[in-house]
Order: C-alpha cells, then sequence, then structure tokens
C-alpha cells in the first residue's frame, strides 16, 4: 500500500508519537516520584502524591515498554545500538525503575515509619533517575555516539560510561527533568487540593521557568556544536546497509533543517509559547488547560530534538559514515507494513480505554480519601 | 571476535534474570485467570464471601504482579544490551511480535490493572467483572506473543537472510504466528501457569483448614483450585512442549537429547524412563526402558521414527561443510561482486550458513577450517544430554506428582471431605513443586536449543554484544545484589499476608479480627 521510502517515514513519525507518548503519559509520574519528598510533609501527604498516580502509573509506563519494542521491530540497528553502547547507563535506569513497581505496591502495605520512608526514597530515585538518564541519552544522541560497525554489521562501541556525562548531555539531563516535573506538578495540582495544590502551583512556576531557561541555552549550544549532513547520494527505498554512505560532520549543521524550512522554527517556538502559557494556566486555576499546555511543551521540546536530527536517528561521532539514519537503519519493507497496520488498529483503541479509565477515576485525592482507605490506598 | 568469557557471562545473566523473572510470571498468568472465576461466582450467586475471596487473592497477586513487572522490564533491556548482534541479525523478525506484544496485551493488562484494586467503588459490578476478566485476558495475550517470538527461536520459520542487510527478514509473518512449535509452547506454558496458580491457592487454603481458621473462605477457594488445578494439570501433561519437537532440526536434537536417544530407533521409539547417559561413549547405562512409549509422546504416531543424536550429528558434518561454503560466497557478495552466479549458488547453500558460522569459534575466517575443526564444530551442533536427561525428569516427575494431588482433591471435594489431615498436607507440601517444574521446563527449553540463539540460523556465541568483562561483572552483581534483596522483601510480605489470611481486608469477619472482638467496620 505505502512504498519503502513512505513508511520509513510513518515510522520516524511513529516513533516521535510513542516517544511522546513516554514522555506525557509516564512522564508525569516521574516527576510526581521527583517532588514526592518535597511536597509532602506528611505520611498522609505523601501518601496522597502517590495515589493521585497509584491507579494509573502502570498502563503509563506501558507507553515506555511498547516504545521500546516498537524501536526494536522499527529500527532493530538502532535499538541494539543505543542499548548497547549506553550499556550502563540503560542498566542504572533498569535499576531505578525497577523501584516503582515496589514501591507503589510494597509502601503502605505495612505501617512502619522506616519501611514506608525508605520506599519513598526508592520512589524517588526511580522517578529522578530515568527522567536524567532519558534527557543524557538524547543529549549523547546530538552530539553523536562513539561506536562503529564491521563488515559483518557486528556493533562496536568505543567510549565509557563516564564521557556520556559529558556538559552537554548533563545539560539535556537537566532539561528532561525540569520539563518531566513540570509536567508532574501541573498533573498533581489538577489531582490534589489544599496545601499540597498550593505547593503544586509553586512548583510549576519554578520549574517551567528553569526549563524554558535550559531549553533556551540548549538552543544556542546545538546551534554551535557539530551536527551531520549526509553527502552521497543516499536512496531513501535501498535495503538497510548504513555502510553505504558518506556523511559530513561540522559545527552549525544542525539548523541545517531550519534554513531549508523556515517554518519548522515554530516547533521550538511553539514550545517556549505553551511553557508561559502553562504558568498562566496554572496560576488562574484552568488546571485540565494547564495539563494540555505542558503536554504541548513536552511535545515540541521533544519534536525540535527529532527535527534537528532528521534524517539521523544516532550519528556516529568517529566513524561518522556509519551513523544510523531513518532511511538505512530501518526494518525491511514487509515489517515496517506488518507493523504499521498493528499500529493503526491498536494505538487507537488502546487511547479509547486509557481515557475511559483516567474518567472513571478522575476526582481530587483527599487526605480524607487516604483515611477512609487506610488499609486498600497505596 | 569477543570473549569467551563476556559469551558466558551475558549467558549466566540472562538465564538467571529470565529464570528469576519467571519465578512471578506463571502465578499471574493463572491467578488472573482464578481471581476473574472468583469474581463472576461473586456476581452469579451474591455472596459476599466470594468477593472477599476475590480481593484477598487479589491482594497476593499484587505482591507478586509487582515483581513480574519490575524484572520483565529487565527481558525487553536485555536483548539490545546483551545480545546486540542478535538484535541487529533478527530484529526485523523477532522486534515485531514484541512491540505487538505491548501494543495488544501490556497496554490492557496494565491500564485495567489498576481499576482491579482501585475500582471496587467507582465501578458497577458487572464493570468490575469485565475489568478483571480483560486483566487476565491480557495476561494471557502477553504470553501468546512472547511465546510466539521464542517459538521462532526454536523454529526459525516465515523468514529469510538478507545478504544486502546481514540479517534475517520477514518473509511470511502468518508463518510465524502459526508457527507450531509456538502454538505447543503458548498452551503448555500457560496451563503450567494455571497449575501454579492452582497449586499455590489449594496449599495456603489448606493451610488455613489445617489451622483450622477461615473454614468457610478455605472450603470455597480449595474446592475452586482443586477443579481448575486438575483440568489444567491435565492440560500441561497432555499437551507437553515436546509435542511440538517434530518440527525443525534442532527440535529434533532437543528430543533426541532429552530421551538420551543415541541411535535412531525402528518406530515406536522406546521410553528410557531411567538410566545414566554418557556422552562420550554415546550410551546409557543402566537403561530402563518402556517400549513404544516415546514413539507415541514425540511423533503422536506408531511409524515415524525419532532421529537419534548420531545420524543427527552425521548430517550435520555434511551441513557445517555447506555453511563453510554460505559463508564463503557471502564474503564475495558482500564486497559488491554480485553476479547473478554468485547469488544463485549462496542461495543454493544459504540455509546452512548458520552452520558455518559455527567454525568462528575455531577460525576467525571460517572458510579456511580444517577437517578436525569441522569436525569440532559438528559436535559442537549437538546440546549436552546430561543435564537435559535429567531436567526433563524432574520436571515430568514434578507434573505427576501434582496431578495426583489434584486429583484426590478434587474427588474430596466434590465429596465435600476435602478436610482430611493427609491430604491437606499434600496440598500443603506440594506448593514448591510447580515452580520447580516450571524453572526446569524452561531450561530444557532454552539449553536444549544451544549451541543456538537462533536455531540453525545464529549462534549463540555470536549474538553477545561487544561488551567488556568489566561491564559485565558490574551488571550480573547489581542483579544477583537487587534481585535476592527483591524476593528477601517479597517473600516477607507474602507470608505477612498469607498469615494474616482474609482477616487483611478488615471486614471484621475473619479469624483475626472475631478473635480479637473486632467490630464491625
Amino acid at each position: 500500500m505505502f512504498d519503502y521510502e513512505t513508511l520509513r517515514c510513518i515510522w520516524w513519525l511513529f516513533l516521535g508519537v510513542l516517544l511522546i507518548g513516554v514522555a506525557v503519559m509516564m512522564g508525569f509520574d516521574l516527576g510526581i516520584a521527583v517532588l514526592l519528598p518535597f511536597l509532602g510533609k506528611t505520611d498522609t501527604e505523601r501518601r496522597v502524591i502517590i495515589n493521585s498516580v497509584g491507579a494509573t502509573w502502570e498502563g503509563n509506563q506501558t507507553w515506555f515498554v511498547t516504545a521500546g519494542g516498537a524501536l526494536f521491530a522499527a529500527f532493530p540497528m538502532v535499538y541494539s545500538v543505543a542499548f548497547s553502547g549506553f550499556y550502563l547507563a540503560l542498566l542504572l535506569t533498569l535499576f531505578a525503575l525497577m523501584m516503582r513497581p515496589l514501591g507503589f505496591d510494597y509502601r503502605s502495605k505495612l505501617p512502619s515509619e522506616r519501611w514506608r520512608s525508605n520506599w519513598d526514597k526508592a520512589l524517588f530515585v526511580g522517578g529522578f533517575v530515568p527522567a536524567l538518564i532519558f534527557g543524557v541519552a538524547f543529549g549523547n544522541l546530538l552530539q553523536g555516539v562513539p561506536f562503529h560497525l564491521d563488515n559483518d554489521m557486528r556493533i562496536f562501541y568505543d567510549g565509557s560510561f563516564w564521557s556520556l556525562l559529558n556538559p552537554f548531555a548533563l545539560l539535556s539531563g537537566l532539561l528532561s527533568v525540569a520539563m518531566l516535573t513540570t509536567h508532574g506538578a501541573v498533573y498533581l495540582q489538577l489531582r490534589t487540593e489544599g496545601e499540597i495544590q498550593q505547593r503544586c502551583e509553586k512548583a510549576v512556576m519554578l520549574f517551567t521557568i528553569m526549563m524554558l531557561v535550559i531549553f533556551a541555552l540548549a538552543g544556542v549550544w546545538v546551534a554551535n556544536i557539530d551536527g551531520y549532513a549526509i553527502t552521497s547520494n543516499i536512496l531513501h527505498d535501498a535495503p538497510s546497509n548504513p555502510l553505504n554512505k558518506v556523511v559530513e560532520k561540522t559545527a552549525g549543521l544542525w539548523m541545517h533543517n531550519y534554513q531549508q524550512y523556515p517554518l519548522l522554527i515554530l516547533v521550538p517556538s511553539l514550545g517556549f509559547m505553551a511553557g508561559v502559557l502553562t504558568i498562566l494556566l496554572s496560576k488562574q486555576q484552568y488546571l485540565k488547560s494547564a495539563f494540555v499546555s505542558s503536554s504541548l511543551t513536552i511535545t515540541s521540546i521533544i519534536l525540535t530534538a527529532g527535527v534537528s536530527m532528521f534524517p539521523f536517528l544516532i550519528p556516529a561521532s568517529q566513524s561518522i559514515n556509519h551513523s544510523l539514519t531513518v532511511w538505512d537503519a530501518s526494518s525491511s519493507h514487509t515489517t515496517l507494513a506488518i507493523m504499521f497496520w498493528v499500529t493503526v488498529v491498536f494505538l487507537p483503541l488502546i487511547i479509547v480505554y486509557t481515557s475511559w479509565v483516567f474518567r472513571v477515576l478522575s476526582g481530587k485525592i483527599t487526605l480524607e480519601h487516604i483515611h477512609n482507605n487506610d488499609h486498600t490506598a497505596y | 571476535m569477543i570473549s569467551e568469557s563476556v559469551v558466558d557471562l551475558s549467558r549466566w545473566q540472562f538465564a538467571a534474570t529470565s529464570l528469576y523473572h519467571f519465578l512471578f510470571v506463571p502465578l499471574t498468568l493463572g491467578l488472573s485467570f482464578l481471581l476473574a472465576i472468583m469474581e463472576s461466582t461473586y456476581l452469579m450467586t451474591g455472596r459476599e464471601i466470594y468477593k472477599d475471596m476475590t480481593q484477598f487473592w487479589g491482594k497476593l497477586f499484587g505482591i507478586n504482579f509487582a515483581l513480574g513487572v519490575a524484572t520483565g522490564l529487565t527481558m525487553e533491556f536485555e536483548f539490545g544490551m546483551n545480545w546486540s548482534y542478535f538484535s541487529h541479525y533478527v530484529g526485523d523478525v523477532f522486534g515485531a511480535p514484541l512491540a505487538i506484544e505491548g501494543l495488544m496485551a501490556f497496554f490492557l493488562e496494565a491500564t485495567f490493572v489498576g481499576l482491579f484494586f482501585f475500582g471496587w467503588d467507582k465501578l458497577t459490578k458487572w464493570q468490575h467483572l469485565i475489568v478483571t476478566w480483560l486483566v487476565a485476558f491480557g495476561t494471557n495475550l502477553s504470553a501468546l506473543w512472547i511465546l510466539v517470538a521464542n517459538g521462532w527461536m526454536q523454529n526459525p520459520v516465515g523468514a529469510d537472510f538478507n545478504y544486502e542487510t546481514m540479517r534475517m527478514e520477514v518473509t511470511h509473518f502468518a508463518d510465524l504466528i502459526f508457527n507450531p512449535a509456538a502454538q505447543v509452547k503458548f498452551v503448555h506454558t500457560v496451563a503450567a501457569g494455571y497449575t501454579t496458580a492452582a497449586a499455590f491457592v489449594l496449599g495456603i487454603s489448606a493451610y488455613y483448614m489445617l489451622n483450622g481458621r477461615d473454614a468457610a473462605f478455605a472450603r470455597r477457594s480449595y474446592t475452586i483450585a482443586a477443579g481448575f488445578g486438575l483440568a489444567a494439570c491435565l492440560s500441561v501433561i497432555v499437551l507437553g512442549d515436546e509435542s511440538g519437537y517434530t518440527d525443525g532440526e534442532v527440535q529434533k536434537a532437543k528430543l533426541a537429547a532429552i530421551e538420551a536417544e543415541w541411535h535412531t530407533e525402528p518406530p515406536p521409539a522406546s521410553f528410557t524412563a531411567i538410566g545414566f547417559p554418557d556422552q562420550e561413549k554415546m550410551e546409557t547405562a543402566y537403561a530402563i526402558k518402556i517400549p513404544w512409549v516415546l514413539g507415541l509422546i514425540g511423533t503422536r504416531s506408531i511409524d515415524e521414527p525419532i532421529t537419534g543424536l548420531t545420524e543427527i550429528l552425521e548430517k550435520n558434518r555434511v551441513r557445517v561443510r555447506n555453511g563453510m561454503k554460505a559463508y564463503g560466497l557471502l564474503q564475495t557478495l558482500r564486497t559488491g561482486e554480485k553476479t547473478p552466479e554468485t547469488i544463485a549458488e549462496f542461495n543454493r547453500y544459504k540455509k546452512d550458513l548458520g552452520y558455518g558460522m559455527l567454525l568462528k569459534r575455531y577460525t576467525e575466517k571460517v572458510v579456511d577450517a580444517t577437517d578436525a575443526q569441522i569436525e569440532l564444530a559438528a559436535q559442537y551442533s549437538i546440546p549436552r544430554v546430561v543435564p537435559l536427561f535429567w531436567t526433563f525428569r524432574v520436571m515430568v516427575g514434578c507434573g505427576f506428582i501434582m496431578l495426583g494431588v489434584f486429583i484426590w482433591a478434587m474427588f474430596a471435594s466434590s465429596l465435600r471431605r476435602c478436610r482430611q489431615t493427609t491430604l491437606l498436607k499434600w496440598s500443603l507440601y506440594m506448593m514448591p513443586l510447580p515452580w520447580i517444574a516450571c524453572e526446569t521446563g524452561w531450561f530444557v527449553a532454552e539449553f536444549g536449543r544451544q549451541p543456538w540463539t537462533i536455531a540453525e540460523v545464529l549462534p549463540t556465541f555470536l549474538s553477545a554484544s561487544s561488551l567488556t568483562e568489566w561491564d559485565l561483572y558490574i551488571s550480573l552483581s547489581g542483579f544477583i545484589g537487587l534481585y535476592t534483596l527483591f524476593l528477601v522483601i517479597e517473600l516477607f510480605l507474602m507470608l505477612k499476608f498469607i498469615k494474616l489470611g482474609p482477616s487483611s481486608l478488615h471486614k471484621g469477619r475473619y479469624h483475626f479480627e472475631i478473635a480479637e472482638g473486632v467490630d464491625h467496620v
């Protein structure tokens, strides 16, 4: 039905949709976990915070699991290079993420104060570490990753764990933390009342400003670091072989797409506008709109990274010709087509039933709610 | 070439983390259905006790589910982290069922599981029942897709090697889904999960009855578990995984290794019930053989032979030589000399390419392999018999003991005479058996496929990522440390709530609440 070139573009978009899904849905859970020790002063308040996402975090996290699966299916080489190259960073993320199911489910099953405060710490780690590392990973993708391929397509990673933690990547990490914490604060403001809600409002203000400042700073920085471009002819419908092209690496090349299509500048601009709007809406107590606006900010920030790099997925910083792009790191035409149909059938279905579940569980989580459900609430 | 110790450490890590993950999966698979059955009974009879049962067993389900989720994430990460060459080489095929699993099953399960726990007051009874069934349906659907992926590793149908991309690519996706190896695996695995959950509920209910607590609650739970368990246990045994072992050469080798079938016997082959296999001499000492049985189990017929290991080895010697040619031709193609003759020649030999790659263990170039190296590679293509022979018998032994107890429990329950101490003790003490059977079962399935990750296509030692030993030491010790801690915490909580029993629901009508004189809340 679709030709190979179109399907590759569609799958680049789907991947974007899934990543945005991760940031919007799982993002507020992570952000709320980061806020947990700061906004919850008593055990009951912390339980209010935890229960604001207690019944839905699991479905939210599935966006992440599915994005991983879709990356594997649609761009297997990208999945292989990223996961094996960032080995220790991902191990750390994995260990942090494991704290979440246990933290949510086990924390309030026992009354012991020490038991609960340890799980609170675990939940914080489970929110903060993944949020940071997702950003660090993006920061490294923008700079290029030191890997090369041999003729059998075996992957060799030539960097170290510590080289991932360079200044630009750390700045991206902070951007990600600020962005998801803002999002968490907006959601929490929507689901709570009284003092916690007021604290949320301040957090929204603080983290949105932080996010926008870092976003601007990162933008200026990206304009000056080495970007990548394909200089040889590349067939958009050839079998995926990342060894068949010539790549150039020069400072400022990431601005190339904006020079060619000036309208793209709307994408980051929208991010700034939506960010400011989030603060205003949160102040005026239009909380559902604030959540939409915050989601829009996230969408713009992620898309900004995406359109700056297109068609690159993972630039190779040393053997630059081995860079992985949309045109030469995808699955076969057949697999992309099959997965396209599976996605267009199931993704809308998922959105429908997820919305229904959120509607059923909507409403404020209050201190009384926790008192009345002492034995069943998280 | 990646170092052998990195491969070994990667294998240990994957084996440890996946076997650990599978401590929690079978209970989730089965208990979700038991919860749905209990809740359906609640709606049909309108009796509160069935709601209490759903909620109490649901609490234990939740404690188990959390660790299943936590350790399941590891599996998805590890393919890319530790097996990046595998992920590149077969991602086009193998990635699809994993992605479909996410879209079709995980979302369903994970989105509704929260409503199962927190939706009791927000939904009508019928809505809640539907939610519970959807959770059960979702968990089992996820098993389907992961076993489609695993079935393809055992019997890689519907895909072909593409020399331009240097990987396997999908040709017939339907073959992948209807792969007989996957179908059999799915039925066998979910039935094993149902058996596990039934044994779990049966054992704990027996414990309450032995202690004279919460009689009505325990007896009802016991009866449901006995019926469900008997049906499940019969399915596990009748629909044994080995019935799928006739498709694919590696499956045949696995079956021969499990049975220590050194030579092809005239059909129907006899079953070696017990004995002491010796791989070097290729014979089994003190073998006690039961005529006909293996042929019947393995082929479901009396006239098909079961191939012996000697004959498989003989074939594989030829295939390694052909694979060597295929590998040489592939190198020519990769350098750009794509003449029609070379392509045709390559297509003739490419089904043996994997066997050629086995030679990489002995010589980097493959095409210069000596006769001695070819012999080594052929020997290496045969799985190790002793561990498979014994683990398989442990699994089967556990299965038959459980079947006996379930039959007994079913009869006693239907005669309303399940409160006999001997039966209850048997029910309680057999609780570890389903887990032992599940773990040994997976060992047989995966160790029996060696030396391949994808049968006949990709050797295990080539599949691993090019990591350093230190990467592996760090990750392996991290997993061991964290997983041990998690297990201690989980068992502590599980035992605490099992001991509390339905009193943990704070409904005011169970053992400890009545004993302590707590009023109805």
